[in-house]
């Protein structure tokens, strides 16, 4: 490999700063009350839904309405799709394909400085990172605000706050609202922004689907949110079938949210995806890729290959509610089951769609602040994607006691704790990083090495859960509750503060405060063990999930629970405290690279420009090499950028290079 | 290395006993039933398993925050380069380790599923893991929103809205639906089985001591699934047998209207000798077996 020979196919990039802003060739330059934004996507989107309401009341008045609600299915879902694309029309995402479709090219896009940016939509990678941000910041608070409702309700066994209805109501949005945001809680932020960066490339490769997914997630939050408008849903995140079909007018939302939520994450998958396979830098091969862009490509594919599934699930669910059809009524020619099975073969890679990033990012994070390389690179890029293969085969251990075949389930025990292999390397990986390692306790850290505890117990308690006569104990209750927040708050939640801890000061420019950050991190990691842990118990001792009425005896384990999480969600308001006061209120300008860290996405000047790098890197070495003498450096960054020399801990100068400087 | 070893070892060895011998007896759900038992054995052994891979790991992550910190003096300095990057042993015993561990749990986990009659989960219309006793005392229970009731075919089919099962008895519950998917779970007999509807779901246990037995639904099945749950008592054989002839007798003006087991309450449009019930639905295949047969004998 020589670095003339890469250099010689060098693409010339147009101008960054091209004069012509935006818009389309042949048309006049739009004026300025006519730009698109929240605003007129909010407008869009509530046109499109009283149009559609309209709509589907003119074409099925009368024999759709659900039983004894006054409601019309076929309004509402009217209502909520044309809403939705009404909200696409208005952000501006289908300018671009309806003007092609009327032979307009558009003129190339420009970088634009102004804070307005964040609120349009735009094709640059960075920004649509941060706009996803702050969504799934949006997402994650609303589904934190229900949980201190649930467990609000939980204090007293008997005497309730909330109606049954409303509880389980709350209990459903708050469910679906986290699992919805979780799809994307990595891969949208650090995901879009990070991934360009670590592997070189200027943009991702599709730079409108890019921010179509951002767009028409934002949507699927106010469809979700809809639901609390018609009465909310009683079905909890599955949505089980029968019950579905009984279910009013906020089924609806729930069925058009999840595959509005679906569209984005099956957008995401493929523009991460072919970005990560073809858009690599010049010597990025896959034994340099950072660990976390496996752990999205790994992501990717689960996205894509398995979001199919639940949109064509809530198609039938949506076809069953207002076109009458019977896929999942039993008394009808349909089945219970065929929800149940469609709805898990998604549910289950989906689980590990909300690992797997998490995984990436403390794998990020642990070298720098241990100053030593990542241990067994290829095992870990062999987990994700191990991971990745073996969760496609574990969909029916959530039906162990539903009446399936019983032969499956031995077969289904076996493949689920086959996954923990996979899942055991993470820790080979991480517990090999850190030995003998220099461990300084910044916030990030602080942050990754929690996940390696938490994540312990939830993973361990799944194979509690795989096995097929302990199941028949823990199976539905407050076990599997504590299991699966362990794993997803407890690992990707905790991988995503300190993900955010960790590259804010790039995304943004501005250092966060470390004492408030630490401050964050202790009352949550405290708080959220003793939240969950006492659920483990109280699964033990009967109580089953989604009650809200539950056994004299378990009130003081509850109690303490409910305390704790009340904690656990003032623990968020530090966050948000410490967002504001040290982006907005009172910034401090954070250094390039304020970790000293080797990866290719800190060797950019802060704020990264906005085609990323001057010159497309030549990369040299895999990002790792901390605490080696004479290791060759990262990257050629070219004239402008500097070479980094692995083994030092700020970047050296071209001179210190082994190799003769690049031209 | 080897004083992490040894801690964990010393902490394995003295944690695991005292977990059996201290805690085990009394994890739930018991031991009322065959099924809470090895329930309650199979738990007993995971954790067991597990506790000394929790220590391993805790061990090791205290060992490394506390002696590895930068902060501390005398800290090594690390080292980078292609000893810190791999290691085959350490990746090869690592990969084996947990396989051969893995593969352990699952061999254990269907022996003791397939030993057990299925360990009292559901296990379909058709089980194929059932339990060596011939007499069963099969026990129909039918869940709507939001409410058990119990049916006993081979007492006639009469109904009765709390769960009453004899002592010494392997039972086999049928669990159906009339509407919504329910979950069947009698927590202190360790019976966890769906209710589909218009679906059979068996699960058998054979009961050992007598006692209070709470039923809970497991499955989200609306607006009041919170408040669906009832009790039930597992009584002696006499007692049982008292019962039951006695409740028999009661509702016999009723029963005789009604078929003995069928999966619905719901009149049958397709019923072709004019019958309100499924006329595919074939009476309890053993209905002979226990009724017939006083349980004393």
């Amino acid at each position: 490999m020589t670095l003339t020979a890469e250099r010689e196919t060098e693409v010339v990039y147009p101008d960054p700063t091209p004069p012509v802003l935006g818009g389309f060739q042949g048309l006049p330059q739009r004026p300025g009350w006519l730009s698109q934004h929240l605003g007129t996507a909010a407008i869009g989107a509530v046109l499109g839904y009283l149009l559609g309401h309209w709509l589907g009341n003119v074409v099925a008045s009368g024999y759709t309405n659900i039983a004894n609600s006054g409601v019309n299915a076929v309004a509402i879902t009217g209502g909520l799709l044309l809403g939705v694309f009404g909200w696409l029309l208005g952000i501006g995402v289908l300018n671009y394909p309806l003007a092609k479709m009327v032979g307009l090219e558009p003129r190339p896009d420009y970088e634009s400085t102004s804070w307005t940016r964040y609120l349009r939509l735009t094709v640059d990678h960075k920004v649509v990172g941060l706009q996803y941000v702050i969504g799934v910041l949006a997402f994650l608070f609303t589904g934190g605000l229900l949980a201190m409702g649930i467990r609000t309700e939980l204090l007293s066994p008997s005497s309730h706050l909330f109606g049954p209805g409303t509880y389980i109501a709350i209990v459903s949005e708050h469910g679906t609202i986290m699992m919805m945001m979780a799809t994307s809680v990595i891969v949208g932020p650090l995901g879009n922004w990070l991934v360009p960066l670590m592997i070189g490339a200027r943009r991702t490769a599709f730079p409108r689907v890019e921010a179509f997914s951002f767009w028409i997630f934002t949507a699927g939050y106010l469809v979700i949110l809809s639901a609390l408008f018609y009465g909310g849903f009683p079905t909890g995140w599955t949505g089980y079938a029968p019950l579905q079909t009984q279910a009013g007018g906020g089924m609806m939302s729930y069925l058009v949210g999840f595959a509005v939520i679906g569209l984005g994450m099956m957008a995401a998958g493929f523009n991460l995806a072919v970005t990560i396979i073809n858009y690599r830098a010049p010597g990025m091969t896959w034994s340099r890729i950072p660990i976390f862009v496996w752990s999205i490509l790994a992501t990717c594919a689960l996205l894509t290959l398995a979001t199919p599934t639940l949109v064509a699930a809530g198609f039938f669910g949506i076809l069953d509610h207002t076109a009458q059809t019977a896929f999942f009524v039993t008394e009808h020619g349909g089945s219970s089951f065929l929800w149940e099975n469609l709805f898990w073969f998604f549910g289950h890679p989906e689980v590990y769609i909300m690992a797997l990033p998490g995984f990436g990012i403390v794998f990020e994070i642990l070298p720098v602040f241990t100053r030593k390389p990542l241990f067994a690179y290829k095992v870990a890029a062999a987990a994700m994607l191990g991971v990745a293969l073996l969760s496609f085969f574990v969909w029916q251990h959530h039906l162990f006691q539903s009446g399936i075949n019983p032969d499956m389930r031995p077969l289904f025990m076996l493949t689920t704790e086959l996954i923990s292999i996979p899942t055991g390397f993470i820790y080979l990986v991480g517990l090999g990083t850190l030995y003998k390692a220099k461990i300084k306790f910044e916030v990030p850290m602080l942050f990754a090495l929690a996940l390696f505890f938490n994540f312990l117990i939830g993973g361990m308690t799944g194979v509690f859960l795989s096995d097929v006569p302990v199941n028949v104990t823990v199976h539905g209750s407050f076990f599997v509750l504590a299991h699966f927040h362990y794993t997803i708050m407890g690992g990707l939640i905790f991988a995503f503060f300190g993900g955010l801890y960790f590259w804010l000061p790039k995304m943004t420019g501005k250092t966060m405060n470390k004492k408030l950050g630490q401050i964050h991190f202790w009352i949550m990691f405290i708080f959220f063990n003793l939240t969950f842990f006492p659920m483990f118990l109280i699964g033990l001792l009967g109580q089953p999930r989604r009650v809200f009425e539950y056994a004299q005896n378990l009130q003081a384990l509850n109690d303490f629970s409910s305390v704790s999480a009340f904690i656990l969600g003032a623990s968020f308001l530090v966050f948000v405290a410490n967002f504001v006061w040290s982006i907005f209120i009172k910034p401090t300008p954070a250094p390039a690279n304020p970790w000293n860290s080797l990866g290719l996405e800190w060797q950019t000047p802060t704020p990264v420009p906005y085609y990323n790098f001057e010159r497309i890197p030549v990369v040299l070495n895999d990002p790792y090499h901390y605490s080696e003498e004479n290791a060759v450096s990262v990257a050629d960054l070219g004239e402008e950028g500097v070479l980094v020399a692995a083994g030092a801990s700020s970047p050296a100068s071209v001179a210190e290079d082994p190799r003769p400087p690049a031209r | 290395m080897w004083r992490m070893v040894a801690i964990w070892l010393v902490l394995s060895a003295v944690l695991d006993p005292l977990f059996y011998i201290l805690v085990g007896p009394h994890v739930p759900p018991g031991t009322m039933t065959s099924s809470a038992q090895q329930n309650q054995f199979d738990f007993n052994i995971l954790l067991v398993a597990a506790l000394p891979v929790f220590l391993a790991v805790w061990v090791y992550l205290a060992y490394t925050v506390v002696m590895w910190r930068a902060s501390r003096k005398g800290a090594p300095e690390p080292v980078g380069g292609a000893q810190a990057r791999t290691h085959l042993g350490v990746q090869v015993g690592w990969i084996v380790t947990t396989t051969v561990i893995v593969l352990g749990l699952f061999v254990f986990g269907t022996v003791e599923l397939i030993a057990n009659g299925g360990s009292g989960g559901g296990e379909g219309p058709n089980p194929i893991w059932t339990p060596t006793s011939a007499t069963i005392l099969p026990v129909q229970v039918i869940a709507q929103q939001w409410k058990f009731t119990y049916r006993y075919p081979t007492f006639g089919g009469f109904e009765s809205g709390q769960l009453i099962v004899p002592n010494d008895t392997t039972i086999a519950f049928h669990v159906t639906s009339l509407d919504v998917i329910h979950d069947f779970w009698a927590y202190q007999l360790s019976i966890k089985a769906d209710a589909n509807p218009q679906q059979d779901d068996v699960a058998f246990t054979t009961t050992r001591q007598t006692g209070s037995v709470t039923v809970r639904c497991d499955e989200l099945c609306g607006l009041w699934h919170g408040a669906m749950f009832n009790y039930g008592k597992v009584v002696s054989k006499a007692a049982f047998m008292a019962w039951a002839k006695s409740t028999e007798a009661g509702n016999a003006a009723n029963t005789k209207l009604l078929p003995p087991f069928a999966y619905t309450y719901v009149p049958d449009a397709n019923g072709s000798d004019g019958g309100y019930y499924p006329d595919n639905v074939d009476p309890y295949s053993n209905s002979e077996v226990y009724g017939a047969k006083p349980a004393a004998s």
